[in-house]
Formats: structure tokens, sequence, C-alpha cells
């Protein structure tokens, strides 16, 4: 045990003396996380509305000011009718049309509640769920401060997406983010690290050394999940405090599987460190083999069921479209085990896997 | 002086497919002894001391390295062996001082006792002063001793040099020799690999191998007399043409 921590320091040594390192462990996934958050949520101005308003009274013009004075919003045009509203979605000019119900100031005096419904063009899910958010604030913002003046009153606002109800890709950048810099640190790093005790030499005596292969191996990945788990803590608390993305789930539950995901990233980057001969061959591999893939394929960025069929099949066998699945269910939709236990499964049938895989090929090495 | 036999091997063979690395090696090796294994690049120097370290399995052959068998006690010959490779194998970012406490942490030794032996190392080695200093500033003659005195700090019974002297400057290989002469006067085994003939001078024992096999095994000074020259390097020149020819 005592040469085993050893080891583990050694490897810390490495890693906080690399300036590089540090740089690529912490400043990239904050890095990330800010490029991916503020793409998709700094253009939300002069976006074209339409309103459906058939009480138009006091309130609702008073909402109506405030929506379209925000500098979010401009209006379009001015709907009479329900039937108008595909219409006018169809001509593409405008995102939203915020409906108010029928005798709304009168029906909010009489019963203190009202409804208003938010309905937004989701074929660009991301803009659309921005929007409708942005709508909500503003009719909350002037409810609470009506309420203060006045007499209490609550107006629900029911927002309702067109063309993508699921929102497939809201919020995908933090799940797609925290799988790509989790796959990058563990692959990558650990197979670099590996493979350069190789070039330097310093493997071969570590492994004249009484140390155990398998001792070398974990000294060597430990690091790598204290750090990779430090960064996905940053990355949590960050989509929650900047980006103010729910955490509806277990945190428990969400970091359980990130240590899987981690534990599946380091024997990747093992399995790769067992194929290569120097660092450059392994970050080539980890790039290509990782990177980019967690980029396009995992539905990161590109929705897997608008693929062709053969690049779903290619999607199926990357290990971080599972565990964008598991996050986005855990912390948007607070799914519990019961609902990821699938891919789960996948996942740590991936790593029994890649371990095998590993250890054969490191037998052969020694043969 | 007792002798006793701390390396044997009998027939040793390596296959890599079709290619044979070593071609039924057989040799003794006695406790205290400086072995040299001299040979072209190439000519299976680095298998026969990969398979002695346990760092690669032997095809067949009986090896009994500090007593133990090749095949089934792997685990006690680490124990009993140092090694050392022509890339001297020391961290870069660490001190010189971490790489001591490293290695002697890997061989499971005490604390205290790394602490106590590296203050005696360093100050032997003259190297006191530059304890915290990072092995990437230090020049390589340094980190060539160094890197021999951390293969000997577990005290093994045995040490392997794989080309120690690669690229070192003669006047440090000079220096670098007479630490090795320091080790095998107090005891321990020095197996070293090199392709400088002169080095092989220094050996109590020359083992010249050609194309997997052992063409020629003695003292140098038998050697030298049996090929009636004055030096290694004819002896090798001799020993090598009549392989070729």
């Amino acid at each position: 045990m005592k040469r085993f921590w050893g080891f583990v320091i050694k490897e810390f040594y490495h890693i906080l003396r690399d300036s590089k390192t540090m740089l690529v462990l912490f400043g990239m996934p904050v890095m990330q996380m800010f490029i991916f958050g503020f793409a998709i949520s700094t253009d939300l101005k002069d976006v074209k509305i339409a309103i459906l308003d058939p009480s138009s009274d006091e309130i609702t013009r008073a909402v109506e000011s405030r929506i379209l004075s925000s500098g979010y919003f401009m209006l379009e045009s001015r709907l009479n009718a329900e039937s108008e509203i595909e219409p006018a979605f169809r001509t593409g000019k405008i995102k939203e049309v915020v409906v108010f119900e029928p005798g709304f100031a009168s029906r909010l005096q009489r019963e203190g509640t009202a409804t208003v419904h938010l309905i937004a063009d989701a074929s660009d899910a991301n803009q659309a769920n921005l929007i409708a958010s942005y709508t909500t604030a503003i009719i909350n913002d002037y409810v609470s401060k009506a309420s203060q003046t006045s007499v209490p009153m609550r107006i629900n606002v029911e927002s309702r997406m067109l063309y993508n109800p699921e929102l497939k890709s809201v919020f995908m950048f933090v799940p797609g983010t925290m799988a790509m810099i989790l796959i990058l640190i563990c692959a990558l790093m650990t197979s670099i690290s590996i493979v350069r005790e190789k070039e330097l030499g310093t493997m071969e005596v570590l492994l004249v050394s009484p140390l155990k292969p398998i001792q070398i191996i974990i000294g060597k990945v430990t690091p790598y999940v204290v750090l990779a788990l430090i960064d996905a803590a940053i990355i949590i608390v960050m989509s929650y405090y900047v980006f103010r993305l729910p955490m509806q789930g277990s945190l428990f539950l969400l970091m359980l599987e990130t240590g899987i995901y981690i534990i599946l990233s380091l024997v990747l980057g093992i399995f790769i460190s067992t194929n290569t001969e120097n660092q450059q061959t392994a970050i080539f591999i980890s790039m290509f083999a990782f990177m980019l893939p967690t980029i396009l394929l995992s539905g990161f960025i590109f929705p897997i069921a608008n693929m062709p069929k053969i690049l779903q099949w290619l999607c199926a066998i990357m290990p971080p479209k599972y565990f964008i699945i598991i996050i986005k269910n855990i912390m948007l939709k607070g799914s519990g085990i019961m609902y990821v236990w699938k891919e789960t499964l996948i996942l740590i049938s991936m790593i029994v896997l890649f371990i095998i895989l590993s250890i054969r090929k490191f037998k052969i090495r020694l043969e | 002086m007792e002798r006793d036999v701390i390396i044997e091997v009998k027939d040793l063979v390596k296959k890599f497919d079709h290619f044979v690395a070593n071609d039924h090696l057989s040799f003794k090796v006695y406790g205290g002894e400086i072995f040299g294994f001299l040979g072209a690049n190439g000519a299976g120097k680095t298998t026969a001391i990969r398979i002695l370290c346990g760092l690669s399995k032997p095809t067949s052959g009986f090896i009994r390295v500090a007593g133990y068998d090749a095949y089934s006690q792997t685990e006690q010959i680490k124990k009993s062996i140092g090694y050392m490779s022509q890339k001297f194998s020391l961290y870069e970012d660490l001190t010189v001082y971490e790489n001591i406490r490293f290695y002697g942490g890997i061989y499971g030794l005490r604390t205290e006792y790394i602490r106590s032996k590296s203050e005696e190392l360093l100050h032997r080695l003259g190297m006191t002063e530059i304890r915290n200093k990072l092995i990437k500033d230090i020049p390589t003659g340094w980190r060539q001793k160094l890197a021999f005195s951390i293969a000997v700090f577990h005290n093994p019974r045995i040490v392997f040099l794989d080309e120690p002297t690669g690229g070192v400057d003669p006047v440090t290989r000079r220096q670098f020799w007479k630490l090795i002469y320091e080790t095998a006067h107090s005891g321990i085994t020095v197996f070293v690999t090199t392709h400088y003939m002169d080095e092989a001078e220094y050996c109590d024992k020359v083992c010249i191998m050609s194309e997997g096999k052992i063409v020629a095994m003695d003292s140098p000074d038998k050697l030298k007399e049996g090929f009636g020259v004055t030096n290694m390097d004819e002896v090798f020149f001799k020993v090598a043409r009549n392989v070729t020819y």
C-alpha cells in the first residue's frame, strides 16, 4: 500500500508541475463551458413575436408593454383567433405567440389567477426554450411588482413548444461538455502519461521493480480520477450558478454515474496506451477516437434521431452518448436509477470489455 | 573466495514468431562478478537481459536468477535485482531527492531508511547541494551516476545495466566504471551489456554474442591470449569474422 501511495504522489507531482497539463485540466472545462454556454444564450434580441389577446384589458396591455419594451421582443403582428396561430408560425417570421385567455383581467380579479400560454417555435430548440423562459421571467416580474402595490394575483404561464416538443437539444451543452471534458481528460491524459513513461524508459524500470502491473496502472489513473471528479464538480456548479441549469435529480446518483463514466474513460486511455508507443500517436488516437465522436456522434450537438441509420449505429458504440442520456435524465428530468439502469449497464459492460482487451494486449507484449 | 552461482542459464531460447533472438544460450555468473555481455546491435543482448529481469518470458530453457526460477518466481527475482536502462530512467520533472525517494518507495524501503541512506548517497556522489534540483537541470553525467546509484539503492543481489554508457563522454564513462567497481566490491553482482570494447576490459568475464548465439566467453585476458591479440577490440573483430566467414 505504501508503495502504491508513493506512486500516486509521484503522479501528482508530474501533473502539478506541468503548467500545460494544469491548463488543460482546469482551464479547458471552464473555457468550454463559457463557449458552449454563451454561444447559445447571447443572441436573444428583437425576437419577433405575435400576440393573441381576446380580452385586451388594462392588465394584458400592461403585460404586453412590459414584454415589448424589454428589448428582447418585437411585435410582428396581432392575431385575432387561435386558428391564426399555426399559419403565423408557417410564415417563419415569428418565433413565439403570447396567448392571453379570454376575459383575462376580470378573471384575475374574480379568481385571483389567470393563464398566459406561450407557444414557441421549437425547431430551434435552444432558442425556443430561451424565448419562453425570458417571456416567463418578464411576466413573473410584472406579477411580483403588481402584487406589492395592489391585491395579490397569480398569472399562470404555460409554455408549449411547437415542432419539437421534447426540446431535444436544449441544455445539451452541459451534459455534452461534461461528457467531452471527462473523456478527454481521462482518456487523453492517462494514455499520454503512460506512453510518456514508455518513451522515457521509466516504464521498464517500473516493470522490473516489485510493483505489480496492476499497481502501476491504478497508481497512474488514481490522480486523474480525483482531478476528473473535481472537473465534474466545477462543471455542475458552473451550470447551476452561471447557466441556471436545473438540478432535478439526486446529486449522489449523478456523481456515481459520473464516476462510472470516468472509469470507462480511464480504461479507454489505458487501452490506447497499450497499443501505442509514443505520445503523438496517443494524442492523435484520443482526439480522433474520442474528441470528434463525442462532439459529432453523441447527440451533443446534432440530434442522433436525425442521422442516417448507419451513423446511428456508430453512435450506439460511443460511450458519451449513454452518459449524456444519463445526466440529462438525472439533471433535467430528475429521473432515478430506474430510468437509466440500461445505459448504466452498457457503460459498465464497456468497462469490462476494455479491461479484458487491455489485459490480453499487455500479456502479449510480455511474451 | 567462495564463489556461488548467482545466475544460471542453460539452453535459453527465445523466439519471436520465426525469428530466433536467443539461440541456446548457456552461461553462469558468479556472485560479486562483473559480467559483460557484448555484441553488436541486434545480437540478442537486450532480449536476454529482459528475460533475466522478468520483463519477457523465455520460449524454453532453464534459467535461475538469484536462486529463483525465471518462469514461476519472477516476483522474488524482481525483489533481488536492480535495473538500469540506456535511457537512465529518471523522472525529469522530479528533483534528485524525489527520484531517490520514489524508487526507494517502490522497493518497499522504510521512510527512515530512505532518508538516512539517501543523505549518505548524496554525500558520496557530491550531490548534496543539488538534492532539490530537478533532474532536467543537471548534467547527463550526474544523471547517469544517480540512475545507477538508485538502481542499487535497495541493495539488490544483482544489478542489470543495459548499455549504461550510451551517449556519455569518455571521462564520465571512466568515473562511472569506478562506481561499478565499488558496487561489485560491496558484493553486488554486475551484469552489464555494452558495445564499447574498451569497457569489456573492465569486466571479470565477458560473453560475446552474435546473431543470437554465444560465440566466445572467458575473462578478457584469456580471450586476448587465446586469439593472440592485445586488446578486446581485436578479439571482437576476430570473433565476428569467424562467425561471418
